[in-house]
């Protein structure tokens, strides 16, 4: 198994989880099941399969369901292929007294998907429902791929879609 | 600190409580019921259910008493109207998503939820809205899935992580979308897996096997002892009418605690099984006929009366299964001797006999079941106990988590549900010096003297750390044990090992113990069904044939019970060619095969465990009596009562028991005390005779856990688990490599004059050079002996 997780994880991956397993005491590698679920993630295009949860396990000693429980627990971890761009809109308060539904709208109807769904080509993922990204003061927001994007209106939308790869 | 006693009060009562132990420990101590479902004694607490609420004088709100330490002074109310409150509002919501299924749960009836909904349920339900579904999982033959009726408790979690020692079964997701189960689709593989069912407070897992066939008030609950593993388990068969419906653990902290390995929960299936043998049936001209008891008994005494004419008693031999009742072995025993043969044996899976003279009176533990728990060093020699031994296993994972360095020789790297300390995976040739260097390094550690000729043998082994770090630690701790394995005891140099453990034991100041293999080992000892010794333990006025040497001497005829010779016995080849070739071969058995049409001339059909009062006595000497459940199918009866009707037949003295409690009583006269020590005596080797290093492969044979006997081969769950034989040849990668073979080759197998074809099977548990073949599969029938030379070739074809 533990040959398994080293062809599956990348060197680079390997690199990022053990960088934060030296933040934690050497008998609690579960600490870094996070770190390590976001590195696995990150190599796979933004969503993690079966394998690669096993792999997490084995590297940092863990049973495998620990970690399936893990990553189907945290809204930032998907389990199912999605989109590689991946689009969360804030529709939290103030994002929403700022006209994040706008923003929302605008979105699906430019990708031609709902919330929660994938284009076909591959190439954008809407999550479901995003709560506050403690960017309030920038509302109505959405963050792509780790980035935060502020004061949205549709055409800064279009702009910022068409320049992602 | 946790003997500090303290002062609570509990509705008005005065209690002492230990310092520091929860309020719900304290509660039921005394005997004051607070409502739980995520409770258990046996586990962690989760506190997670929320049910077992209770108002605490000076808490502002209600408390769960699981996860409440008592304090000095503590004044808890469990029936007031706040706590009452509480335990009602939890029950709504607990109620909100539960479906109201109850009619059609299996569950129904001794379900934790619909018995304290009961209680603190209301009649009609305020909630609306939708209720929530899960799917259903497959989590493998044993168990089946409910899921919707899940109350998230994780019981079945924390069993899996604290007891199981191998977490499967996970709660993802979360909010309402949390589910329980093993999220990608697999069986629950752990040996002890049944044990969720009994916990699962409500319908959501529940029994396979048993669903829709029974409600739980129609069944009556009679005691019983478990019949397939040397433990004695404690259960409880749930029974209809006269059929036995389900087996549950039941409680007896000194062996079983609350908890049953999978083996013994689900073989009842094979009492009724197609091929149970209904009537007495005999071979005339080779073709079978039924016939009344009366007219097979008299065929059997007509032709062993020919033996006793010819004055060929010799040529009479009796091979009994261990899992045989006390009362049946010493009969058949007292019979066989009666008639005028010493050939009598129950050790099926041994082949070295060499120093039976000097031993213990049965294969003795060498301690209490419970011992175990407070164990610090165990070296495990030739032994898969986590699937042989479940329970002793359990115990020995207690005492890892308290601790204790388990260390292991094996010939297969076996996975354990614990760290093993050291191990030590080489082939059954290497196995003995092995030993020797442990040995050795115990004889420079304590500077014993010993006899010369041992000495020399063992100043050849070569020591490296791993056998000192062994040595030491058994040296260093006060409480440690050596136990040998059932595949030690299969091994062809059992006594070569049982020697060198034995002195390792000594010099160490260790325990010697061994890990027998069926229900009732010790009681064929203990009742005579051996060669060389009578009930209670005294050389007989000359020793008989051993198993073994019955086969090889290929008798005339043979009495066998409970028996299938060429899957139970450890030369299987041997044991078919034997039986094929006698003259009169009378089998009584529970069930009929095909192998048995062609070798036996009459069949007589007898109890199994649910259907004849008897005893066992277990691994640790403790006698375990049980009265029938069912009464015997068909024309079946007690195998005791048989041998008594036969020992009538012969017109011999003494048997004309009127129940087998005479026949108890007579036995346990002759064994007196079960009290035994294996220090006592062993044969010192004068020297060692360690496999040379030759080039050849060796055979490696394991008895899969639900293959142990006719009963286990025949329960149609658990011949659906892994934990049976695959008829397939195991081998590591490197010896893959080197004979060009890949996983699901075929590969032509051969064994002294015989071949077979078998699958190929890359295992990299395997040691070295050699070769694993389970046991009692019919494709590895032809091979013969458990433990020897093999060859293996890519086949042809």
């Amino acid at each position: 198994m533990t040959e398994t997780a080293i062809t599956i994880l990348t060197e680079h991956t390997r690199a990022d989880i053990d960088a934060w397993l030296e933040k934690y005491p050497k008998d609690r590698k579960q600490s870094a099941v996070l770190a390590a679920l976001r590195a696995a993630q990150h190599q796979n295009e933004g969503y993690l399969t079966t394998e690669l949860m096993d792999s997490v396990a084995a590297y940092l000693g863990l049973s495998n369901i620990a970690v399936y429980e893990v990553a189907s627990f945290y809204s930032m971890f998907e389990t199912v292929p999605v989109g590689r761009h991946s689009i969360s809109v804030c529709t939290n308060i103030s994002c929403m007294l700022m006209g994040s539904d706008t923003i929302v709208d605008h979105l699906e109807k430019k990708l031609g998907i709902k919330t929660g769904e994938s284009t076909e080509d591959g190439k954008f993922f809407i999550k479901r429902e995003e709560e506050c990204l403690a960017a309030c003061c920038g509302g109505p927001m959405m963050m792509i791929d780790h980035k935060y994007y502020e004061n949205l209106t549709p055409e800064r939308v279009d702009e910022i879609l068409d320049e992602l790869e | 600190m946790p003997d500090e006693k303290i002062t609570i009060e509990v509705d008005g009562q005065t209690l002492t409580a230990n310092k520091g132990q929860m309020l719900i420990e304290v509660t039921d101590a005394n005997d004051i019921y607070v409502p739980r479902f995520c409770y258990h004694n046996k586990l962690t607490i989760a506190a997670n259910c929320r049910m077992c609420l209770v108002e605490v004088e000076k808490a502002p709100k209600s408390l769960p008493a699981c996860a409440t330490p008592v304090m000095e002074g503590m004044k808890v109310k469990t029936r007031s109207k706040a706590a009452i409150d509480a335990q009602k509002s939890v029950m709504e919501f607990l109620l909100i998503n539960h479906p109201l299924d109850c009619p059609i749960c299996d569950q129904g009836g001794e379900c934790e939820l619909q018995d304290l909904a009961m209680g603190y349920g209301e009649g009609v339900s305020r909630y609306q809205e939708k209720k929530r579904v899960v799917k259903d999982k497959n989590i493998g033959p044993l168990i089946h899935t409910d899921l919707t009726r899940c109350i998230h408790c994780t019981r079945c979690v924390r069993f899996g992580e604290e007891i199981a020692g191998l977490r499967e079964m996970g709660a993802t997701g979360r909010g309402e979308n949390m589910q329980i189960g093993t999220y990608i689709e697999k069986s629950v593989s752990s040996e002890m897996s049944g044990n969720i069912i009994d916990l699962c407070p409500v319908g959501a897992l529940t029994s396979k096997p048993f669903r829709y066939s029974a409600r739980t008030w129609e069944l009556v609950q009679k005691d019983a002892i478990a019949a397939h593993d040397s433990v004695g388990s404690n259960i409880h068969i749930h029974v209809k009418g006269n059929e036995v419906k389900r087996v549950v653990p039941a409680h007896n902290e000194d062996i079983n605690e609350v908890w049953l390995s999978d083996r013994d929960r689900f073989s009842y299936e094979a009492i009724y099984s197609d091929e149970r043998l209904q009537t007495p049936m005999i071979k005339e001209a080779g073709s079978w006929h039924e016939v009344d008891w009366e007219t097979a008994l008299d065929v059997v005494k007509n032709n062993l009366q020919a033996l006793v004419a010819d004055n060929n008693l010799k040529q009479l031999g009796a091979i009994a299964s261990p899992s045989s009742t006390l009362e049946e072995l010493y009969l058949l025993q007292k019979l066989i001797r009666a008639i005028g043969s010493n050939n009598i044996d129950s050790r099926l899976k041994q082949s070295d006999f060499s120093d039976q003279d000097v031993v213990a009176s049965f294969p003795y533990l060498g301690q209490s079941i419970s011992e175990f728990d407070t164990l610090q060093s165990a070296l495990l020699i030739g032994s898969n106990v986590r699937k042989d031994q479940p329970i002793i296993n359990h115990r020995l994972r207690k005492a890892v988590i308290h601790g204790a360095s388990v260390m292991v020789l094996n010939p297969v790297d076996y996975d354990f549900n614990y760290p093993i300390a050291e191990k030590s995976i080489v082939s059954p040739g290497m196995m003995p010096m092995e030993l020797a260097s442990i040995l050795k390094v115990l004889v420079e550690e304590t500077e014993e003297i010993f006899e010369q000729g041992v000495k020399q043998s063992i100043d050849k082994a070569v020591v490296n750390d791993s056998h000192r770090r062994i040595a030491n630690n058994l040296l260093d701790e006060d409480n440690a044990i050596v136990l040998l394995g059932n595949l030690a005891t299969a091994h062809p140099q059992f006594s070569l090992l049982r020697s060198l453990a034995g002195l390792i034991a000594k010099f160490s100041e260790s325990k010697l113990g061994y890990l027998s293999e069926n229900a009732n080992s010790s009681g064929a000892w203990l009742a005579g069904a051996i060669p060389h010794r009578l009930a209670g333990g005294n050389p007989g006025s000359k020793a008989g044939m051993n198993t073994q040497q019955m086969l090889q001497a290929k008798l005339k005829a043979y009495v066998l019970m409970g028996v299938e010779p060429e899957l139970d016995c450890w030369d299987s080849r041997l044991a078919q060619d034997a039986m094929k070739d006698a003259k009169f071969v009378v089998s009584l058995t529970a069930y009929r095969s095909e192998k048995m049409n062609e070798y036996a001339d009459v069949l007589l059909p007898i109890s199994v465990f649910t259907e004849t009062s008897g005893t066992y006595i277990n691994n640790e000497g403790a006698s375990q009596s049980f009265a029938g459940v069912v009464s015997p199918l068909a024309e079946a009866r007690p195998a005791w009562k048989v041998l008594r009707v036969l020992g009538n037949c012969f017109e011999l003295d003494g048997f004309n028991y009127q129940s087998s409690s005479d026949v108890l009583d007579e036995a346990m006269q002759a064994i007196g005390d079960i009290k035994t020590d294996n220090m006592d005596k062993w044969q010192t080797p004068s020297t060692l005779k360690t496999h040379s290093k030759s080039k050849k492969l060796q055979r490696i044979t394991e008895t899969p856990m639900n293959m142990i006997d006719a009963i286990c081969r025949r329960a149609v769950s658990l011949q659906q688990t892994k934990d049976i034989s695959d008829g397939a040849i195991h081998i590591n990668s490197a010896l893959a490599n080197k004979k060009k073979l890949t996983n699901d080759d075929q590969a032509k197998v051969e064994q002294g004059e015989n071949s077979v074809t078998l699958k190929v099977i890359v295992d990299d548990r395997i040691a070295d050079d050699c070769v694993l073949i389970q046991s009692a599969h019919p494709d590895q029938i032809e091979l013969g002996a458990a433990f020897s030379d093999i060859r293996i070739e890519k086949s042809k074809c």
